[in-house]
């Protein structure tokens, strides 16, 4: 059974069909990327996978179960977690509480535990703390513990916002622009970062990119869209010479 | 969040275990509670205005938790208030017997907070769909259709009023309710749920995304919001034993969006610094008459120009913070456990 | 029939009031997505100013009307350049707080120099028509009239002006707008000028309907207002004018037929529950958040 299965999948705003007919299977560890021109409605997809919009018709499931329709904070639940092409950190927030806040799910103490502070809401709030500096030290960001995550870096932005959305322990991680905004240099130390999450979070990823670079050197599939359709889906080799992608984003051939 | 003091805190780390300055603050302040009626070596006049204080510690420390913590735009608590007042009242003066009522007070004022609970719950739910002005409007509406019912309620005295009740507030009780207000709140803030509303404020959508149940945070929030407004306004009612919706007008509901915004937005000290200043500079302005009611709108102003995150900001006093958070650093592991670290 | 009749007439007298002081808030809103919680309190100044010329300055209409606008439009104006002004970029929360501050300040500052409610004498000769069953009285023609033709006015400016193109420029993008030569402090000074004194005709035309005035006036009067925009759409002009009418209406049909005393409580049960199934107004959109 497919980790993530998108049939037939079609999302209008009003007259505007920005998705059309789309069709998406991800398996397990699996490392796919969607790219295509602006506007094609890739964030789109995510929005939709994520529950941030209800599609209009359509199907998404998760390891067989229907998600699509489900409130955003269930489907995080049933394994998939997401960044944000401009990076939606809790800004205010130190390193440590973004990352403690989407601990949220792994703690199951209630409201009148939480209100006296009873033994098990201290117990499992120090397993939060515990789970949440062992995830910032992997990402080697415990130097930073007590910022607010507003003082960092962009690229340790970037990557906060990584662990933030590991936090909720997802089957698959959907990655919306990771390299915007990066140099050559730091686009390759992503693409090892990536790598390395893949394998140590034992995760399927699918990212939403522009930079070939990256697109082309970690991808084992790419699916293209233009105009809310799928034009081209396959290995990277074959997408470079595809003729419709190239005539999606460099403009038909004269004559 | 910085704390103030390091010195303070190194003291603190002195002392024996179980000698903590808060607990001691806390008993001393109970045992005070006591004495101070009993005795009257304080004038009874600043032992009314003690008890305003706490009153409107609890009110600024609930309203703050909606509309700091969370960032929302609560306008009505007065209505709130209100519902809790006039539960309170009614149990108390038409339903215990007369005899029982100093026994059965406590009741009463739970009576009082559980009705505000259960409206605020209703008024939890507009807040999935709508923020920010609209649910300012909402809120805003709520507040005068509590005080429009009131007055259209002849049992309960309309606008004439209700009175009745027996003076059955007393510092004790005030000390009691504005700790324990104190307390939950501090919990919630510092309680997987307490990360939940700070996230719903930073970014709503990041925070759904990130596993947290807003609805059920944002339920919770104003489920102990109205409680604790409730509970004020109980005792609120018992202290000057007769209330009428005119009290609990959108006048009201801005002196506590004062307070909260004065003594600083998500800030547990703030609140209680907000809601001390604007009691005690209420009192103290009391010769100006009615000019003071011109000057203190005016001092809200230049605070919001010049510094609108009020006096705390979002900074806490080290005391509430538990120690777990406070500490938390002290958990770095080891330099050994970094070896297999992320590239 | 002829009851119905007129409570219209009575309803579209209320409504033109509220819409004039809508439009207030809906234009500063429109500008600059903030609620102006004082402008129900600016209302009141109008309504006050009225009463100085009237009593004190002797003067007619027309000169009451051009002293009410003038005086509101420049509070208006200072209000915004000193307390609104230095928070554009900040939290929406600052505004709103200042705005209510500004508002308990205007009440309290008047309630000091006015503590007993005032009388306005009448200044405009008492006529009334009748036809048929229905009694029309000169001042609800002048009331009504007038809104109209303000309102007309108004969306003329709005509409065919260069400084209404500005001002719509503005409430679209308000960081494009200067980069494309919009002058925007003058245009967002003159936005308010012209909604706030649309407030100061609201309180001379409810000085002439309700002469008893007093300095907590504004704050009823002004959250009906203030309501009628949201009803309406807030941000939206013509949305304004016709939730001031349909509050108006609402009100009028709510004393007619129910205890007076439910008048207020139908309002604003009314509000919430049309902002739970259309919280964006009758002519309001709903704006998609980008994810």
């Amino acid at each position: 059974m497919a980790l993530l299965e998108i049939r037939n999948l079609t999302h209008r705003f009003g007259g505007l069909a920005a998705l059309t007919d789309f069709n998406l299977r991800i398996g397990k560890k699996e490392l796919a990327g969607i790219i295509g021109p602006n506007g094609a409605g890739k964030t789109t997809v995510f929005n939709l996978i994520t529950g941030v919009y209800r599609p209009t018709s359509g199907t998404i499931s998760v390891e067989g179960k229907r998600i699509d329709g489900l409130a955003p904070n269930r489907i995080t639940s049933l394994g998939i977690a997401r960044t944000f092409q401009n990076i939606r950190l809790f800004k205010d927030l130190s390193v440590l509480d973004n990352v403690r806040t989407a601990h949220y799910g792994q703690a199951s103490y209630g409201a009148l535990p939480a209100l006296f502070r009873l033994g098990r809401c201290r117990r499992e709030e120090a397993g939060i703390i515990d789970l949440s500096m062992k995830l910032l030290n992997l990402f080697q960001l415990e130097a930073y513990a007590e910022e607010p995550s507003r003082n960092l870096p962009y690229g340790l932005q970037r990557r906060l916002e990584i662990a933030r959305a590991l936090a909720t322990r997802p089957k698959l991680l959907l990655l919306d622009e990771p390299a915007a905004g990066m140099n050559p240099a730091e686009i390759a130390k992503l693409v090892e970062l990536i790598g390395w999450v893949r394998e140590e979070f034992d995760v399927a990823i699918l990212l939403i990119e522009h930079q070939m670079r990256l697109v082309m050197n970690i991808c084992e599939r790419l699916i293209v869209l233009d105009f809310g359709a799928t034009i081209a889906e396959g290995a990277p080799s074959e997408i470079r010479s595809d003729s419709k992608v190239l005539a999606a984003y460099l403009g038909e051939e004269e004559g | 969040m910085a704390y103030p003091g390091k010195g303070l805190a190194l003291l603190c780390r002195s002392l024996p275990k179980g000698w903590e300055p808060g607990r001691i603050l806390l008993a001393a302040g109970f045992a005070l509670s006591f004495i101070i009626p009993a005795t009257d070596f304080i004038d009874q006049y600043v032992q009314l205005v003690l008890m305003y204080i706490g009153i409107n510690i609890i009110l600024s420390v609930s309203l703050n938790l909606v509309n700091g913590y969370m960032g929302e735009f609560s306008l009505g608590h007065a209505g709130f208030m209100a519902i809790g007042a006039y539960v309170a009242s009614v149990i108390s003066v038409r339903v215990f017997p007369a005899w029982a009522a100093v026994w059965l007070f406590p009741a009463a004022v739970v009576a009082g907070g559980a009705a505000s609970a259960l409206v605020g719950l209703l008024v939890a739910f507009p807040s999935f769909k709508t923020r920010g002005d609209y649910l300012a409007i909402v809120t805003l509406a709520f507040g005068m259709i509590v005080k429009s019912a009131i007055e259209n309620i002849g049992a309960l005295g309309g606008p004439r009023g209700f009175l009745g009740m027996d003076r059955l507030t007393n510092l004790p009780w005030v000390f009691f309710w504005t700790v324990l207000s104190v307390w939950f709140v501090r919990n919630l803030v510092y309680s997987r749920f307490g990360r939940g509303v700070l996230s719903i404020r930073e970014d709503e959508i990041a925070s759904e995304l990130s596993g947290v149940d807003t609805r059920r945070v944002k339920m919770l929030a104003f489920v102990v919001s109205s409680f604790f407004a409730g509970v004020a306004g109980a005792l609120f009612a018992h202290l000057l034993q007769f209330i009428n919706p005119r009290v609990f007008d959108i006048i009201k509901s801005t002196d506590i969006l004062i307070m909260v915004y004065l003594g600083g937005i998500g800030s547990l000290g703030g609140s209680i610094i907000g809601a001390v200043i604007y009691t005690v500079l209420l009192e103290v302005l009391r010769p100006l008459g009615v000019w003071r009611m011109v000057l203190m709108p005016l001092v809200l102003v230049l605070l919001m120009l010049y510094r609108p995150k009020g006096i705390m900001g979002l900074r806490e006093f080290s005391w509430f913070v538990p120690r777990a958070d406070l500490f938390s650093r002290g958990l770095r592991h080891s330099k050994k456990d970094l070896a297999d670290g992320a590239p | 029939m002829s009851y119905l009749l007129q409570q219209v007439l009575n309803a579209l007298q209320l409504g033109s009031i509220y819409a004039l002081i809508a439009l207030g808030y809906t234009m500063v809103y429109g500008i600059l997505t903030m609620i102006n919680f004082a402008h129900g309190d600016l209302f009141m100044v109008g309504a006050f100013l009225c009463f100085l010329s009237v009593l004190f300055l002797k003067l007619p209409f027309v000169a009451t009307l051009v002293v009410s606008m003038l005086g509101t439009a420049l509070l208006g104006v200072t209000i915004e350049r000193f307390a609104y002004k230095p928070l554009r970029g900040a939290p929406r929360v600052s505004a709103i707080i200042t705005a209510l501050g500004v508002g308990l300040f205007l009440e309290n500052f008047t309630l000091a120099l006015s503590p007993y409610p005032k009388h306005i004498p009448s200044f405009i000769p008492n006529t009334i028509w009748t036809l048929g069953e229905i009694s029309i009285s000169l001042l609800q023609v002048v009331v009504i009239a007038l809104s109209i033709v303000l309102m007309v006015i108004l969306d003329l400016i709005v509409r065919r002006t260069l400084l209404g193109m500005a001002m719509r420029a503005i409430s679209w993008d308000k960081t494009v707008a200067p980069l494309m030569g919009v002058p925007v402090d003058f245009v967002i000074s003159a936005t308010f000028a012209i909604g706030t004194s649309l407030g100061g005709v609201a309180g001379v035309l409810y000085g002439l309907c309700y002469p008893v005035i007093d300095p907590y006036m504004g704050i009823m009067v002004g959250w009906k207002a203030f309501i009628s925009a949201v009803v309406g759409g807030i941000g939206n002009i013509r949305g304004a004018m016709i939730g001031g009418y349909i509050l108006g209406a609402v009100e009028i049909l709510v004393v007619a037929f129910l205890p007076s005393t439910y008048r207020d409580l139908v309002v604003f049960a009314l509000l919430l529950v049309l902002l739970v199934f259309r919280p964006y107004g009758i002519l309001g959109k709903a704006t998609v958040q980008k994810v």
